[in-house]
């Protein structure tokens, strides 16, 4: 029988001397694409570390495919999941080396040259992610969109089961965000690959997630569907923002509209001179 | 085969000629000239002349002792700055270099090496470096963890310690045994006991060879730490043990040749402008290019004023500045900013 579920945390509590991520569960299928939010300090890279496995845990326990992580060596973890962080800090490395890098949790510590099957491998999906006509430029020469699509063939490189990414599309403009958010999709519905995402827009968010986990003050405050999670009761306690939540017309989301202070005052005028 | 792998073994064959045609200059050169084919005959006929003498006795020592040490110290410069990922790291930024010099000045001032004998130098020495790599490594990884910028800056501390250390050591010392000191610091490719320069040369292509199950690591580390982890590579235990052996290759450099400085600095900016990157080429080619850079620099140190001999720590540091001075004018900032 498959495991219905690709990430479970059970429990979870960690964090650092000043900030504690406490009473985490999460559950997420096989085959989802799922989002974290949460305001700023609300503790989703702390999550979102705990899940790479960069945070040592206090207690709770998180399973991958039913295993638990820290019964994994770092090598299985990377060939479980892959990560692509914000920035690629990679400097003066070629991208078709950079993606290559994906490879690197399937060497042993022998295998000094790249096989045949790797560089297939790293073609393939560099193609998909359009990157493969600007392999041989360097990683700090390309824009900001380029490296985020250069990290995520080299992600798709590692083949894992669970793809995370951290706000993969911060510091880009809607064309780049829509575009690699179009690519996750078509990744999750065509390899039925799992993703975990950290993302500040509620409204791409709603979009392209079928799954939301809703993070404040280190504790969780809802997991479920967009519709669920983005009840504008949830926004506005988390938030402490006042919003109003619409259906979008096209894809029948949810869509969350903020209003300036001034208008909200004007309303409320109108309201007590009514 | 791939495109990056022929260039590779462009760079490797490029690098073999220039050490083989480095080797026979340095054989050739010196107060006595010999010519090209000369020295084949004269070393095959293995007879007593004075120019095997001088050849088997004077400059094959120099010559393998360079190697040894150039390759040492760009080696040991190129694993540091791949560790810390910071391009100001040498061999000696560590205090490696202060700790060896102050066992050194220890056992002149004391007269040890007149009581017991002079291979006490290199002992001192090593067991001064070895103190000081002991301590750099303890403090900085007392939480279990190692703190790979807090191991900087505690390495740069120790290292102010010790060379303070020895000044005041220095201070107290007679005129004769400053002279001593001073000119050990130096540097010299001058070692009498054969089995030293043996002993350094298998230890200095046995930490080569050894290097090589870290490249990947060492690859991977070039993305920065958190992200080395990601692609499953256990950082700690690797900068640990590179750490390690970069360390102690280097105390037992300069416990033997003195404090023979900027191989370790120059030598790995310089490959890293010219290969690229990737550790894989990366270290071979350090190494070579290290040994290289301090047989030619022997070659200038032993001609320049001959029949004296100039202090070769002189030369790799005048020369070795001024070509990383044109290299920085020349390059783009993209290097130094990248070096990682």
């Amino acid at each position: 029988m498959m495991n219905p579920y690709i990430l479970n945390i059970q429990n979870l509590c960690c964090g650092y001397p000043k900030f504690q991520l406490s009473e985490i569960n999460i559950d997420i299928p096989k085959g989802s694409f799922a989002g974290i939010i949460g305001p700023n300090g609300s503790g989703k890279t702390t999550l979102f570390r705990a899940i790479t496995g960069t945070l040592n845990l206090k207690s709770g326990k998180i399973l991958l495919c039913e295993k638990n992580m820290l019964s994994l060596s770092p090598r299985q973890r990377a060939q479980n999941i892959a990560i692509v962080s914000q920035f690629s800090d990679a400097g003066d490395i070629s991208v078709e080396d950079y993606v290559l890098m994906g490879r690197i949790p399937y060497h042993n510590r022998f295998s000094f040259f790249e096989s045949e099957v790797d560089f297939q491998i790293a073609r393939k999906y560099m193609e998909m992610t359009d990157t493969w006509r600007f392999k041989d430029r360097l990683m700090s020469e390309l824009s900001g969109g380029e490296q985020q699509l250069a990290g995520i063939a080299r992600a798709l490189t590692q083949q894992p089961e669970l793809l995370l990414l951290d706000e993969p599309t911060s510091h880009l403009d809607i064309t780049h965000q829509v575009h690699i958010l179009n690519l996750l999709q078509q990744l999750n519905q065509e390899l039925g690959l799992s993703v975990l995402m950290v993302i500040h827009d509620l409204n791409l968010a709603s979009e392209y997630c079928d799954c939301l986990i809703l993070i404040n003050q280190g504790k969780m405050h809802i997991q479920g569907t967009p519709e669920e999670v983005l009840a504008f009761q949830n926004i506005e306690d988390v938030y402490k923002t006042v919003v109003v939540t619409q259906t979008n017309p096209l894809s029948g989301k949810p869509v969350i509209f903020l209003a300036s202070q001034k208008v909200l005052k004007e309303i409320q005028e109108r309201h007590l001179t009514l | 085969m791939q495109k990056k792998y022929l260039r590779w073994v462009v760079y490797l064959v490029g690098l073999l000629v220039l050490l083989v045609a480095s080797v026979i200059l340095s054989l050739s050169v010196g107060e006595m000239n010999l010519g090209f084919f000369d020295i084949f005959s004269i070393l095959s006929q293995g007879n007593d002349s004075m120019e095997y003498t001088i050849l088997s006795q004077i400059r094959i020592p120099r010559i393998l002792l360079g190697i040894a040490v150039g390759g040492a110290l760009s080696l040991s410069g190129i694993l540091l700055q791949g560790v810390y990922r910071n391009p100001l790291v040498e061999p000696y930024t560590l205090g490696i270099s202060g700790g060896a010099s102050l066992g050194v000045a220890f056992a002149i001032v004391f007269g040890l090496h007149q009581l017991i004998g002079s291979f006490v130098l290199p002992l001192t020495g090593f067991a001064g470096a070895f103190l000081i790599i002991f301590l750099v490594y303890t403090i900085s990884s007392r939480s279990g963890r190692i703190n790979i910028q807090s191991m900087l800056l505690t390495g740069v501390m120790v290292s102010f310690i010790a060379s303070s250390s020895m000044m005041l050591l220095m201070a107290t010392s007679s005129s004769e045994n400053l002279h001593g000191i001073v000119f050990w610091i130096m540097g010299s490719l001058d070692e009498p006991d054969m089995s030293l320069i043996y002993i350094i040369l298998v230890m200095a292509l046995v930490s080569l060879a050894a290097s090589y199950f870290f490249v990947q690591p060492l690859n991977a580390l070039r993305l920065g730490e958190e992200k080395a982890k990601h692609l499953g590579i256990n950082t700690d235990i690797t900068i640990k043990l590179l750490f390690l052996m970069a360390s102690l290759l280097t105390g037992v450099c300069v416990a033997v040749a003195g404090v023979i400085g900027f191989v370790g600095l120059i030598i790995p900016h310089l490959m890293r402008l010219l290969v690229g990157s990737d550790y894989r080429i990366l270290l071979v080619s350090s190494f070579l290019s290290g040994a290289i850079f301090l047989v030619l620099s022997d070659v200038i140190a032993r001609t320049i004023i001959s029949p004296n001999e100039l202090p070769i720590g002189v030369i790799t540091g005048i020369i070795g500045g001024v070509v990383f001075l044109l290299m920085m004018s020349r390059s783009s900032h993209r290097t130094l900013k990248n070096n990682g």
